[in-house]
């Protein structure tokens, strides 16, 4: 049916100062009817994948198969077809801001050729499945950011797709808000069989919803499978980090995982007062005793030019220096005191 | 001075001021705004990038607008005489007015249309709309409400040029304005016809401003 098949994707951009791998020879295979997350951190090359399997980016090498179908043999006019077939919604919306609701889902119909009042019709059976009936003759910008979406999602649901590409669709979203668009999400999957993309840096929505997760990095992907594996056996560090980050987790396991690395030597607490701010003083410190400084925690903000803030430093164990080291810091000015209560 | 003559006169000069600056900025947008858009489509990132092509109208653009417009009325005299069969009077002088006109539209209506959110093209272009579609119902569409506030800009603009062809007998407020104020030192005449002028680009701006505020949906 209509599954996706990348095959050694890559995409360069041509930028002021030489290329850009966006995409470093990426495949990937997505099942038909299957919710697939996409996550990274913002710059992996995400979204540049999504808008390959419309070819609203075409990639510089490789081939990307719909229905074993590859998009690069469609004429242009092939290709506009193609892509009525596959719907697509945004971080940012992007309604058209002068029409109104009704008129917004309307614009997929009349590319197909529909006339007005079928148009019209179909429109308003679609912002029903939305739950936005009410809201037909609204525009736009009366709408909140979550209403907005839903407006999107039937508007991407016209054209009667078998694929939903949703580019960070949740990004600009509540944590509320989230949660609903990804339940009228799954909705949408299992009522119409579509398969949907999900593209975010949030793993939490990843959790939620996906059935099966690639998590990307600097234009490649690192990991790829069952959402339920990767959070019970996260092989890459990308998606270690990921998973920690998520607060519904159970950042327990992170904690342990990290904790006995940073455990170790005597930690003091050092206040930057005013004049530090020019000389590299931790780096100084190093460089002065040839011996590891552990930075566990910094707060530091650029106040007027001037270095504000604190820093909690560990000290390597057993070292013999910690007294010199101590003097070393308060006669640049920066004041020092233990760091009781340091809890991470 | 009030003689009914001298009032018949100003009524026909309020008359062919709005005859040449309607007419004009008709006539600059039937060309203006496709020159908009073709630049717009074919600069690099817009919907067709087309490099020669950009370049070939922006410099024509450029080389239209940076003569003042008083020099090109006698600069293109004899290509106006050539269209409307004499060089003086105030259908004459739409010719050098479109001519003003086509470039400095078409430049705004080339901003405006930039100001489109790029994220509803995307979109447009992910329904499979065709470059005709997104330029009609999209770009036009979304940038409505900047395109008549750029509207009500020429038409003020054309207005004051049409006052300047009065210099050389363009007919018209300006007209009358330089053969009463400046060559029979006749203030009271000049005046009125000042005071006129600033009152037909107020009901212009006022007019435009209502219709863009009217049709805008933004809020």
């Amino acid at each position: 049916m209509s599954g996706i098949v990348i095959e050694n994707v890559c995409k360069t951009f041509l930028a002021k100062d030489g290329t850009v791998e966006a995409l470093k020879n990426v495949s990937l295979t997505i099942d038909s009817g299957d919710i697939y997350g996409i996550i990274g951190m913002s710059g992996a090359g995400k979204s540049t994948l999504v808008r390959c399997m419309n070819f609203l980016e075409v990639p510089t090498e490789g081939r990307v198969m719909i229905d074993g179908m590859s998009l690069g043999d469609f004429s242009e006019k092939e290709l506009r077809k193609q892509r009525e077939d596959i719907g697509m919604i945004f971080q940012h919306f992007n309604l058209l801001m002068q029409k109104s609701v009704l008129e917004n889902v309307c614009f997929p119909l009349y590319i197909q050729g529909q006339k007005k009042p079928e148009a019209r019709k179909r429109a308003a059976e679609l912002l029903e499945i939305v739950g936005l009936s009410d809201k037909q003759n609204a525009y736009p910008a009366q709408l909140s950011g979550g209403q907005k979406q839903r407006v999107a999602i039937a508007r991407a649901l016209a054209s009667d797709p078998k694929i939903l590409l949703c580019d960070e669709a949740t990004s600009a979203l509540d944590p509320q808000t989230t949660s609903s668009i990804l339940e009228l999400l799954q909705d949408i999957n299992k009522q119409f069989g579509i398969t949907i993309v999900i593209i975010t840096h949030q793993m939490s929505v990843v959790r939620e919803v996906c059935n099966h997760v690639a998590i990307m990095k600097e234009g490649e992907v690192v990991e790829t499978g069952l959402v339920s594996e990767i959070f019970s056996n996260p092989q890459s560090l990308v998606a270690r980090e990921l998973i920690s980050k998520d607060k519904g987790s159970d950042t327990e396991n992170s904690r342990t995982a990290t904790q006995p690395l940073i455990k170790s030597g005597e930690i003091i607490r050092i206040v930057f007062s005013e004049n530090s701010a020019f000389e590299p003083v931790i780096a100084n410190l190093i460089l002065t005793f040839r011996e590891p400084v552990n930075i566990l925690r910094a707060d530091t903000k650029n106040v007027g030019g001037v270095a504000k803030g604190e820093m909690i430093l560990e000290f390597a164990k057993g070292s013999t220096n910690v007294e010199a080291m101590k003097a070393f810091l308060k006669e640049r000015g920066l004041a020092i005191g233990e760091a009781i209560g340091y809890v991470d | 001075m009030w003689t009914e003559e001298v009032i018949n006169m100003i009524i026909k000069g309020i008359g062919e001021t709005l005859y040449m600056t309607v007419v004009s900025t008709v006539l600059g947008y039937l060309f203006g705004l496709p020159l908009g858009v073709l630049m717009t489509v074919s600069d690099k990132d817009g919907l067709r990038p087309n490099a020669a092509l950009y370049k070939m109208l922006d410099v024509i653009a450029n080389i239209t607008r940076s003569i003042p417009f008083l020099i090109l009325l006698i600069l293109i005299q004899p290509f106006t005489a050539f269209v409307v069969g004499k060089s003086y009077g105030s259908t004459a002088t739409i010719v050098p007015l479109v001519v003003a006109a086509i470039p400095f539209i078409g430049r705004m209506v080339e901003s405006s249309l930039k100001e489109v959110d790029k994220g509803v093209i995307e979109a447009a272009r992910s329904m499979g709309a065709s470059d005709m579609r997104i330029v009609m119902k999209v770009l036009l569409v979304e940038a409505r409400t900047s395109l008549i506030t750029g509207g009500t800009i020429a038409i003020g603009t054309i207005l004051g040029y049409s006052a300047m062809s009065g210099t050389v007998g363009g007919g018209g407020l300006g007209d009358i304005a330089v053969r009463y104020g400046y060559f029979r030192y006749d203030m009271g005449i000049m005046i009125v016809t000042v005071i006129l002028l600033v009152l037909l680009v107020q009901v212009f701006q006022t007019v435009g401003m209502a219709i863009a505020n009217r049709l805008d949906k933004r809020k």
